[in-house]
This record gives structure tokens, C-alpha cells and sequence, in this order.
């Protein structure tokens, strides 16, 4: 149990006759990046509440460090730290009065508090800006001042929800750069996004998480491997070729809109060959080749049945 | 305490209390609005009642020992629309949820916003008071007597700023926050702060007579002319200890239930 940072069961929450949350599982090992992966109203956000103990929960249990909850709340934030979607920052303090604010809060002597201040403001690269208002910051600024403020206590397990939602690449990039340190220094770090690219790229377990069930959880590799392997698509610019393509590659899964085949393939040179050789055998020609293997999106798809909000954006 | 950055975290209500009291009068001071409503207003009303309108009242005596202690009770009123509208920008951004997962004392960010109200007030207050003096007041009152006033004045910031804190907290938005506050500034106007109750149309009159801001301005204004009531006096700290403990109930109750 000591391994466990993070120890849910069967965690239920309704907020009247809505389901939030119905009945979830996870266990997240001290020192790993866990991801909670899953669309806007998931169920993300709730989960990250009660394990905060900012909600409670209708049913189950939650340990965090060990410690419950529910009854040992104060113990509970004692070891934590937390990063909300929406920059909890002070407008009207400057970029180092809040963070003068979090170390007075948790009572940290003037020296120390001035140490601790100082090396977060240069980690975080908000030195130049320390004495402007938060009010001024960029969305990205704000995001680093609001991580920096949860961590003057050096916290060992951080929930960041949906940290990196509304930045532009570059910030989020630094984000994750921030994170992956973070994991380095042992922190335990419990990440929700809806970005699929974020959780790959970041955690070591991901859950993914569908109007409050958890419908698939492993590795980001595991996940990868419970759809279909890797596949060529092929385009066509006509009804007539992609119906002739169609008819040659058996196999294949057409999409008329798209004028699209998607024919299985282990995505070597030889089997390459082979299927285009097949083509060339019947005169037809495709637009575009492109070798896929699956990603997050594809795993989305196929674990709940539609895709991931990041895919309908696009 | 620990020597270690690690979390030590024992609740220390009367230290948060400061520390937040800190926090939230930097935002007045760093708030121009909240300034002009709190500080520069009441100066300007003042002035204008004294000034422009004030000699066509009769009051029965010089207008200025007259509506001073209806324009201590204005620097209060005024003040408090910063606060609601502070309180429930805490309220609606995440800073408010950063605070609860942090073992902060609960009750230091609401004392906080309390004590900081309170302190721009006596600001604003002393303002009033020395501008007074410069247009001419005078006061028979003893040092008792100021106190007693002080004591009435302050019971009153008190209570308001309580009420205040729970108007903020339970506002959907910072503009009903500061909307929900504007019968609490109209109610001085209505009172014999300005003119007496007598002097009133009927229905006025009785309103006036019977609402919480005519005992605290009698009793503040017979204990600055030398002639204390103690009927007034009693009245008045019956409202603000209500106002507080309403405000003070209310407000926690929202604090738990919202976020």
C-alpha cells in the first residue's frame, strides 16, 4: 500500500440525479504521471475535487498518501498541491507577492520564504515580470505563476486538471517540460486533459474516462494496441477508383465522404509493395499513400464509440 | 516549526486573518474605484450637503454638528461596495479554491475581508472627521463621549462589513454583488442622517424612524453633541451584533457550499 500515491474504489458522485461519477477504480504508484483522459464533462474535474477534497463524494473510497478523503482531509492537503483549469492567481498582486502570499500561508520563516520565492520566480522564467500585476500576464504566464504557487510547499502529489487547456504550443510545451522535472524531482503528478497527445507524451498510465466510467486503463502503448494495427490510406479523387480500389483490396474500409480506403497493414516495405502492386495490376491510381498507426484518437474512438473532442475540433 | 520547506501547516487563524487582511487591503488601495467609493465620495457628499444644500435645511442647529455623523455613517456605506464586489471575485475565480485546499483557516479569508473593509473605513472615516474640523465642527463631547461614538461607529462598520461579506459571497456575478448592496446605501439617506426623521413625508417618516441606521446616527450624534442616549445607543449595537451575526452565519454557510 506505501507504493500507492493515489488509491480510489469505487467512486461514486451524482449531483441530483446526474450521474458525475459511477464507480471508479484507479491506483496510481508514488513517483508516475497518471492521466485521466476523457471529453469535456467526463467527469475529469469531479474526480480531481474529491481527491482534493474540495467535493465529497456519494460512495467509495479515496486514499491519497495514505490517508482518507473524507476523514483525514487535513492530512490530505497537507501532501498536495493543486493546479485548477482556470489560473487561480491573485489580478491584483504581482507575480511575486502571490507567491510571497502561498509561503506566508503555509508559514514559512521571512528568510526561507524569500529563498523559496526567488528560486520559483527564476525556475519559472517569471523573474523579469516578478513586480508586474497578474493582471498583465499572458494566459501562459499566468498558467507558470499558478504551478509555481502550488509548488512553494514542495508538494509530493500534484493534481493538475486540464493544465494546459486554451494555451497556444509553445506554452503548453514549456508545461510539459515543467511537468516531465516535476516527475524527475519524485513528485507524483495526476494529469487530466482532453488532449490525447498530452497523455501519451506525458503519462505513464493512462485512464480513460467516458460520462463517469472508466472504459480503459494501461500504459500508453497498451492502449494503443487494443485497436486494429496500423493501416495505408489510400485517397482517390473519384467515386469510380475508390469503388474499383474497393473491389481489389477485400479487406479494406472504405469512407465515401472522404473518398477514402483504409486497407490493414503491418506497415512494412514488403507489404507495402505488395498492395500497390495490386493497384498498379488494375490501373488504378490514389491521390495520396500515408501509412497510419493508430493513435489516441483511434484508441478514443474505439472505447467509447466517438471520438475525442479534440478530433471533432479538427 | 519545521526548518524544511515541507508543508507544516498548523491552522493558525489569527496569522491567516493578517495574512489575508494584507492581501485584501492592497487590493483596495490598488483599486481605483474602490478608493473614489470608499474615500473620495464621501468627501464630495459631504461637502455638497454642507456646501450647496445643507442651508435649506432646518435642523435646528449648525448643519455641519448636524449631518457629520450622517456622513461618518456614508464613509462606511460607501466603502462596502468594494468589498461585496471583492469578496465575490474570490469568490467566482479559482483563487478561492487554492485557499481551501490549503488548510488555510476557513474563516481567516472571510475576517480577512472583514478587517480590511473595517480599516479603509476608519481611513475614510478619520477623513471625514478631520474635514469636519476644517469646515468648522465643533464637539462640547468628552473623551468618554468620543469613545462611546468610536464604539458605535465601529460596532456599525462591523456589522455592515459582515453582511457585506455575505452579500458577495452568495451574488452570482461581481455586478449583482455590488447591485445587492445598493438598498444598504440608500438606507442612510433614508434615515435622520441627512435630515431629520420629522421633516419626512409620512410614510418616510415611519421607515425612517424604525430602521437600523436612525438609532446608530442618533446615538453617534448625541454622544458627539454632549447629550448620549442610552435608549439609541442600546438599539444601535442590537443592529450591528444582528447585522454581524446574520452576515457572519450566512457567509460561512455559502463559504461551505459554493466551489
Amino acid at each position: 500500500m506505501s507504493t500507492s500515491a493515489i488509491a480510489v474504489s469505487g467512486l461514486r458522485k451524482a449531483y441530483g440525479d446526474k450521474i458525475v461519477l459511477d464507480g471508479i477504480d484507479l491506483d496510481v504508484p508514488a513517483g508516475t504521471v497518471f492521466s485521466l483522459l476523457g471529453p469535456n464533462g467526463a467527469g475529469k474535474t469531479t474526480t480531481v475535487n474529491v481527491l482534493t477534497t474540495l467535493t465529497k463524494a456519494d460512495g467509495g473510497t479515496a486514499r491519497v498518501a495514505g490517508h482518507d478523503v473524507a476523514t483525514e482531509g487535513k492530512e490530505v492537503r497537507s501532501v498536495i498541491g493543486v493546479t485548477g483549469q482556470f489560473a487561480a492567481v491573485d489580478d491584483l498582486l504581482t507575480g511575486e507577492e502571490n507567491l510571497r502570499l502561498m509561503a506566508d500561508l503555509h508559514h514559512l520563516r521571512a528568510g526561507e520564504s524569500k529563498r523559496v520565492v526567488a528560486s520559483l520566480l527564476e525556475r519559472f522564467d517569471l523573474a523579469e515580470s516578478a513586480q508586474k500585476l497578474a493582471s498583465t500576464y499572458s494566459g501562459g504566464m499566468r498558467r507558470k505563476l499558478d504551478l509555481a504557487m502550488t509548488l512553494v510547499t514542495r508538494p509530493q502529489i500534484i493534481f493538475l486538471d486540464e493544465p494546459t487547456t486554451g494555451l497556444d504550443p509553445r506554452s503548453r510545451r514549456t508545461m510539459w517540460h515543467i511537468v516531465r522535472e516535476l516527475v524527475a524531482d519524485g513528485v507524483t503528478v495526476f494529469l487530466t486533459t482532453q488532449y490525447l497527445e498530452e497523455a501519451d507524451q506525458l503519462a505513464d498510465r493512462i485512464a480513460v474516462l467516458d460520462v463517469g466510467r472508466l472504459v480503459a486503463e494501461g500504459t500508453p502503448d497498451e492502449l494503443k494496441r487494443l485497436v486494429p494495427g496500423s493501416y495505408v490510406r489510400l485517397r482517390f479523387s473519384q467515386v469510380a477508383a475508390l469503388d474499383a480500389a474497393a473491389r481489389v483490396l477485400p479487406g479494406a474500409t472504405r469512407d465515401d465522404q472522404e473518398l477514402t480506403l483504409q486497407a490493414p497493414s503491418d506497415g512494412s516495405s514488403r507489404s507495402l509493395r505488395t498492395l500497390l502492386n495490386r493497384l498498379d495490376e488494375h490501373m488504378i491510381d490514389a491521390d495520396e499513400v500515408s501509412v497510419q498507426t493508430p493513435d489516441l484518437d483511434d484508441v478514443f474512438l474505439a472505447l467509447t464509440g466517438h471520438a475525442s473532442t479534440e478530433a471533432i475540433a479538427q | 516549526m519545521s526548518t524544511t520547506t515541507a508543508p507544516t501547516a498548523p491552522t493558525a487563524p489569527l496569522t491567516d486573518a493578517r495574512i489575508m487582511l494584507r492581501r485584501n487591503f492592497k487590493h483596495i488601495l490598488r483599486n481605483p474605484v474602490t478608493i473614489f467609493n470608499g474615500a473620495v465620495m464621501p468627501v464630495v457628499i459631504m461637502l455638497l450637503f454642507v456646501y450647496v444644500l445643507g442651508g435649506a435645511f432646518s435642523v435646528g442647529e449648525r448643519y455641519i454638528e448636524y449631518v457629520t455623523p450622517g456622513m461618518i455613517l456614508l464613509a462606511i456605506t460607501y466603502g462596502l461596495s468594494g468589498t461585496a464586489v471583492s469578496v465575490n471575485s474570490d469568490m467566482a475565480k479559482g483563487i478561492i479554491n487554492r485557499f481551501k485546499v490549503m488548510n488555510v483557516s476557513r474563516g481567516a479569508v472571510l475576517t480577512g475581508h472583514v478587517a480590511a473593509t473595517m480599516l479603509s473605513s476608519s481611513i475614510a472615516i478619520a477623513a471625514i472627521i478631520g474635514i469636519a474640523f476644517a469646515l468648522g465642527f465643533r464637539s462640547p463631547a468628552t473623551p468618554l463621549d468620543w469613545l462611546g461614538a468610536i464604539g458605535i461607529i465601529a460596532a456599525t462598520a462591523f456589522g455592515t462589513a459582515w453582511l457585506t461579506v455575505a452579500l458577495g459571497m452568495a451574488a452570482k456575478t461581481p455586478e449583482s454583488a455590488g447591485l445587492g448592496l445598493v438598498p444598504l446605501l440608500l438606507l442612510p439617506f433614508l434615515s435622520s442622517a441627512i435630515v431629520p426623521a420629522d421633516k419626512m413625508e409620512q410614510g418616510f417618516r415611519q421607515f425612517a424612524e424604525y430602521q437600523p441606521f436612525t438609532p446608530i446616527i442618533e446615538s453617534v450624534r448625541g454622544l458627539l453633541a454632549g447629550t448620549p442616549s442610552g435608549g439609541y445607543a442600546a438599539a444601535a449595537l442590537a443592529w450591528c451584533a444582528g447585522a454581524a451575526l446574520v452576515g457572519y452565519v450566512w457567509s460561512r454557510a455559502t463559504f461551505s457550499r459554493r466551489a
